[in-house]
């Protein structure tokens, strides 16, 4: 912090990037945040380069940037995740580095590769950035994609909306990549608790870039929520009711549902640090009435229905790809509906279970603990029902199966720690222990991480028109299976051997064997990341070989199998009107599945606008002025946003209108197609001959 | 349940084999609770095999069975018939919920139990030693009223006696943790919360702040001594040494050091051996938990309430 | 999402299904939104129900020494008044009594509101005159956060209010805005019911 505030600039001068530190004292921390922040610039100076020198400036805007189509919002949103995962893994890989040379002495200064606030800096920024900007548009972008689709639906219900919140998530996401660059991030964690984070004990700019990178993205989540709940309600196609919609859409209402409601929590968490930050308020400061518990509870009044928000979209995807690759209809369909929903709904009960040792009585631990361990009882149904549906199929190891088979194994052990955590009186020992964070990785990491790509797997044909390279998806499969393995695993031992979470040393040498076994797992979970972006750029390579113009490459049962690959625009020529929970692969098992409709009427469309990019960019500028008290710059750009939403409310936005001929045409086109590829059997599923048109005399759903 | 409870156990051992070394050693520093020292400790080990056993019974039907499905009903080879058609059995879905809801009611009673049981709130015995813990930024100040002693990153305690903790803070929230005598809980500014907690063998354990709290979190460390009563005699009547435990000495404590910091600060020798003071004032604790009871401004006294900055470091020496 | 599904309350043109889909659908949303921005408000209500004792208020400025209960009984009626003024808006949309009558009220309407910001407004000045600022003690935090973030949305209901008078004026009273001024209403009754749990539980449940 430096001494005046400029008027101009705030509190932004040439000391705050990490290029200052190294010049001030070159040592391994300060060489490590220099080349962090080396690798965004230069990243973006790449990116910038390759934008410019392909001409694509143009179709970026015009057909990604101001597209409504939820379709396109969703692969962005994934695009925009699976950045943010390179390099939230890059930063675990650090901070296993870090620990492995962090054996020290109570005497003598910490020593390891990054000095100790760096390293809270990593697992402040590395947790922010797993849930709200990896795993938060993994599964908003998946659904974005699949949802619709499967409704029956042309689009989300408020498209303009939708790209809002996208906007809103990336501005949140910017904000933590810029603090590499520009000044440095809080230090308390992910969950940033107060009075540490409090203006009094971590005073400069730090937590200000978490708060309002979780305030802003955080309003772009519950706009989502809100959209998918009105798009379940509302835009089903005719003839979906609720009890035919496919398992992932129950578990995007399931998501929508908790959003809308925990999402608002967090915002007042989160607002109210910021006031007590910003302007003095009493709401966690140790002095004057404040009071910390309260921050805790509300936070966690979100955190915990955040985290069934995460694993019910991968619980749906689960639902899907057991059942299409055992060839084999879902078992237990109700049974799921009903253990989603009351996942969902006891989710909001629980929060307490992550405070159990702030010193309340014994009763309101043990009703909240039981409370936690009745959420297992769904949870174990579901697994179950995965179970019974691939019993007496006839499963394909295809990539996504593999990661199914990893998290059935691994995250079962996640719930024995899970129940383990849930008592009270073991809590007390294995509380902020690295047998929590063993935890906690344990379900997220199988849970979300594996459930979203094994759904990315699944569903990138329906949305880029060529599959994914089986062997190299397998690989990577097994290289997340196993890095999980060595990376986790040990850290469970760790911690029942005593060792805290967030430590930047410790003094036990008997700590380090397991060390370099969690260490091997990063380079492990490294050449995972590595292998997931070498499987898209190989199958990208090989399009031609891989492509399923078809459309149905796994021979599935749900509606958008039915369309071309890549979907268009409009995905459905006509809006289909449904017979059965399982409509295509009725419609497959009728005759003729592919006919044509019999008419073909002009669609509508939303436009195209930027206003979505125009209110991002506004809260970027916000967000960012807030954090480094630019005021002039804060005030413009916060009055900018209702601006742009009253101009728009001005004026008369007519739809974009696609003519009838050319839907007619186009789809005609496609019938044509698939009545001249030849139809594969699944034993064919992962050679060049699948061409997405499956032999429909195999069983599909 | 027993035959679980030893695979449970085997398991666990085998897991810490690498601490198994350092059992041997003299005077091992025990750091977990799977080495306990005391009453809580013990039946908090016991109760996380009990549950790590009861739980076998609906996950290893899945770790079990996931690879002999995909091994019989695999599609290039399958073993077993095939219904695609399948999809509800009222008989399995009567298993299916059934057992998991059975398995949670033995959990959740079990869970009760040892809850109600292991309430860090209940004294475990009558006349509990009383001792009170301050949590400073890197260090722990412990007084034991009674006596007249303070110590800082030391808890000497007598073997049989049942031990009642205070805890407070006076800088953030922070969680102190006896992994080998009990459970954590968190200590925080204007508020006391409680541990109550005994040993039954002598031993040295390692105690520690368990909430990350700044640069030098992972070096907030402290011994606990478990005493013959004899020994602990001694040890009392050895009484504070020189320095007093009064405004000045707590001010300079206060400041963000670790221990061997603090011996600097302090003008004592050594590195990081814990320090002992006489504590003769009455009603240290109390007095730092009010001063955080004040409306708006910082208190004033025993270290005011903000955090120490650099220049209260200058003008103090 | 038939024909038979008319959307209640409004006047849209013909009575065949499309502009009534689509209302139904904009409509709904807005409820959703106002149900999470209930979850907001009900927090903090828990949290000001949380600092309401001697260590929240931790010796500084108590509701006693603060709330002038004759101000806010003013207030309340400024509000309430509001709400029954939002009836002429509904009723000119319904019934197509044209644009004069419909931008009259919403006038009537942003008067109101404004009145009742004014003492509100008043009445923070001289709360923080004696002292009740929000940086004396974690109740005060509260207090100030709640009734403030209800001011807050006082004064986006009057912005909005402006936004849609301009609109009508610029646009008429067409199918859109026809649909926002109803999201409107919702939004303006929202902020009577949530005055009534503040005038209540803030201000009445203290004092008494």
């Amino acid at each position: 912090m430096n001494e005046a505030t400029s008027p101009i600039f705030g509190n932004l001068n040439w000391q705050v990037t990490p290029y200052t530190d190294l010049l001030r004292d070159v040592n391994s921390s300060t060489i490590v945040g220099a080349g962090a922040a080396s690798v965004l610039v230069l990243g973006t100076i790449a990116g910038v380069a390759l934008l410019t020198y392909m001409r694509w400036w143009g179709p970026l805007y015009r057909n990604w940037l101001t597209s409504p189509d939820a379709k396109k919002i969703g692969i962005m949103y994934i695009a925009l995740a699976l950045i943010m995962l390179a390099r939230g893994i890059i930063e675990g890989f650090v901070m296993r580095t870090h620990q492995a040379t962090a054996l020290g002495t109570l005497a003598q200064q910490e020593s390891g590769l990054v000095a100790p606030d760096h390293f809270a800096q990593l697992f402040s920024t590395h947790g922010t950035i797993m849930i709200f900007f990896v795993a938060m548009p993994l599964l908003i972008g998946l659904i974005n994609f699949v949802l619709p689709q499967q409704l029956g639906a042309r689009d989300m219900a408020f498209p303009v909306v939708n790209q809002v919140s996208l906007g809103l998530t990336t501005v949140g996401a910017a904000l933590v990549m810029i603090s590499l660059l520009i000044g440095k991030f809080g230090t308390g964690g992910w969950t940033m608790y107060p009075p540490y984070t409090g203006i009094e004990y971590s005073p400069g700019e730090g937590v200000d870039y978490w708060l309002w990178a979780i305030l802003i993205s955080g309003i772009g989540s519950t706009l989502t929520g809100m959209n998918f709940a009105v798009t379940i309600f509302k835009e089903r196609a005719p003839g979906m009711h609720f009890m035919r919609m496919p398992l992932f859409c129950w578990t995007s209402l399931c998501v929508a549902i908790m959003m809308i409601y925990a999402m608002p929590a967090l915002t007042v968490s989160s607002a109210m640090l910021a006031l007590d930050r910003y302007a003095g308020f009493h709401f966690f400061t140790n002095e004057a009435g404040g009071n910390m518990m309260n921050y805790a509870n509300i936070f966690w009044m979100f955190g915990h229905p955040e985290v069934y928000i995460l694993i019910l979209p991968a619980f749906g995807v689960f639902s899907e790809i057991s059942s299409t690759y055992s060839g084999k209809r879902l078992y237990g369909y109700t049974s799921l509906v009903i253990a989603s929903m009351s996942i969902a709904v006891i989710s909001f009960t629980v929060w307490l279970h992550h405070f159990f040792t702030m010193g309340q009585s014994a009763g309101v631990n043990i009703a909240f603990g039981i409370a936690t361990m009745i959420i297992g009882i769904p949870t174990g149904v579901k697994i179950y029902d995965w179970m019974a549906t691939m019993w007496r199929g006839r499963v394909r190891i295809t990539a996504p199966i593999v990661y199914l088979t990893g998290f059935f194994l691994l995250f079962v052990i996640g719930g024995l720690s899970g129940i383990i955590l849930a008592n009270p009186s073991i809590d007390y020992q294995v509380h902020n222990s690295t047998f929590l964070v063993a935890h906690f990785h344990n379900v997220i990491i199988p849970g979300v991480l594996y459930g979203m790509l094994a759904g990315i797997h699944y569903w990138f044909p329906k949305a880029f028109g060529f599959r994914l390279d089986e062997a190299w998806g397998r690989r990577t499969a097994f290289l997340f299976v196993g890095g999980f393995v060595f990376t986790f695993l040990p850290l469970y031992v760790l911690g029942l051997m005593g060792m805290p979470r967030r430590s930047p040393t410790f003094q036990n040498p008997d700590f380090m064997p397991w060390m370099y076994i969690a260490g091997f797992g990063a380079v492990l979970m490294l050449c995972a990341l590595t292998s997931l972006f070498w499987t898209f750029w190989t199958s990208y390579r090989n399009r031609l070989a891989l492509a399923v113009p078809g459309g149905d490459p796994w021979n599935g049962s749900t509606l958008e199998w039915s369309t071309p690959a890549p979907a268009p625009e409009w995905t459905f020529p006509r809006i289909p009107h449904v017979q059965a929970r399982h409509d295509w692969g009725e419609t497959k098992r009728s005759n003729d599945p592919w006919r044509a409709p019999k008419q073909y009427c002009d669609i509508e469309m939303p436009s195209n606008t930027p206003h979505g990019l125009l209110i991002a960019g506004a809260s970027f500028c916000f967000a960012f002025a807030m954090v480094w008290h630019i005021w002039w710059l804060a005030i413009l750009s916060f009055l900018a946003v209702p601006g742009l939403i009253a101009l728009r409310g001005m004026m008369i936005i007519e739809p974009k209108i696609i003519k009838a001929a050319e839907v007619e045409e186009a789809d005609c086109r496609f019938r044509q197609q698939v009545a001249n590829l030849s139809a594969v059997t699944r034993a064919d599923e992962e050679t060049s001959r699948n061409r997405g048109v499956p032999d429909v005399s195999e069983f599909a759903g | 349940m027993v035959e679980a409870k030893w695979i449970a156990r085997c398991f666990l051992f085998a897991s810490i084999a690498g601490s198994a070394s350092g059992l041997c050693a003299a005077e091992p520093m025990r750091e977990s609770f799977l080495q306990p020292m005391g009453p809580v400790a013990d039946e908090q080990f016991n109760h996380l095999l009990r549950v790590i056993g009861i739980t076998m019974v609906v996950i290893l039907p899945v770790l079990v069975g996931v690879p002999l499905i995909l091994w019989r009903y695999r599609y290039s080879a399958p073993l077993g018939e095939y219904t695609p058609r399948w999809e509800f059995s009222k008989k399995l879905e009567w298993v299916l919920w059934g057992v998991p809801v059975l398995v949670v009611v033995v959990l959740a009673s079990w869970l009760w139990y040892s809850t109600q049981k292991l309430d860090p709130y209940e004294p475990l015995g009558p006349e509990p030693l009383q001792v009170q813990a301050i949590g400073l930024d890197w260090k722990w100040v412990f007084i034991y009223p009674d006596e007249g002693i303070a110590t800082v990153n030391e808890l000497a305690l007598p073997v049989g006696r049942p031990v009642e903790l205070t805890l407070t803070t006076d800088t953030v929230m922070q969680s102190l943790l006896i992994s080998s005598l009990t459970g954590q809980i968190y200590a925080m500014p204007g508020m006391t919360t409680k541990l109550n907690f005994a040993a039954t063998r002598p031993g040295v354990a390692e105690g520690e702040n368990t909430q990350f709290n700044g640069t030098s979190f992972g070096r907030q460390k402290f011994t606990v001594r478990a005493m013959t009563p004899t020994d602990y005699a001694t040890w009392t009547a050895g009484g504070g040494g020189g320095l007093l435990l009064d405004e000045a000495t707590y001010t300079i404590l206060r400041r963000q050091t670790v221990l061997a910091e603090a011996r600097q600060d302090l003008g004592l020798e050594g590195t990081a051996q814990p320090i002992r003071m006489r504590a003769t004032e009455d009603g240290i604790l109390e007095r730092i938990v009010a001063k955080y009871h004040t409306s708006g401004r910082r208190a004033h006294g025993w270290g005011g309430t903000g955090r120490p900055s650099d220049n209260s470091v200058q003008t103090a020496e | 999402m038939s024909e038979t599904n008319l959307y209640p309350g409004l006047n849209l043109g013909s009575g065949h299904g499309e502009a009534h889909d689509q209302a139904e659908t904009t409509v709904f949303g807005f409820w959703v939104f106002v149900m999470s921005d209930l979850f907001i408000f009900g927090i903090l209500f828990a949290s000001y129900a949380s600092y309401l004792d001697p260590i929240g208020m931790a010796g500084g400025p108590g509701p006693q020494t603060l709330f002038d209960i004759k101000s806010v009984a003013i207030q309340t009626a400024f509000l309430l008044v509001g709400g029954v003024a939002y009836g002429g808006v509904s009723i000119g949309t319904k019934y197509e009594h044209g644009r004069t009558v419909v931008i009259a009220s919403l006038l009537l309407c942003a008067a109101l509101g404004a009145g009742f910001l004014f003492f509100e407004v008043k009445d923070f000045i001289t709360q923080a005159g004696k002292g009740g600022v929000p940086q004396a003690s974690g109740w005060l935090s509260a207090y100030w956060a709640l009734v403030g973030l209800h001011g807050v949305h006082v004064f986006s209901g009057i912005l909005w209010i402006s936004a849609m008078i301009a609109q009508i004026a610029v646009r008429g009273l067409d199918d859109v805005v026809k649909v926002r001024l109803s999201m409107l209403g919702v939004f303006w009754h929202f902020l009577d019911l949530i005055w009534v749990g503040i005038f209540s539980f803030v201000f009445l449940v203290p004092l008494a």
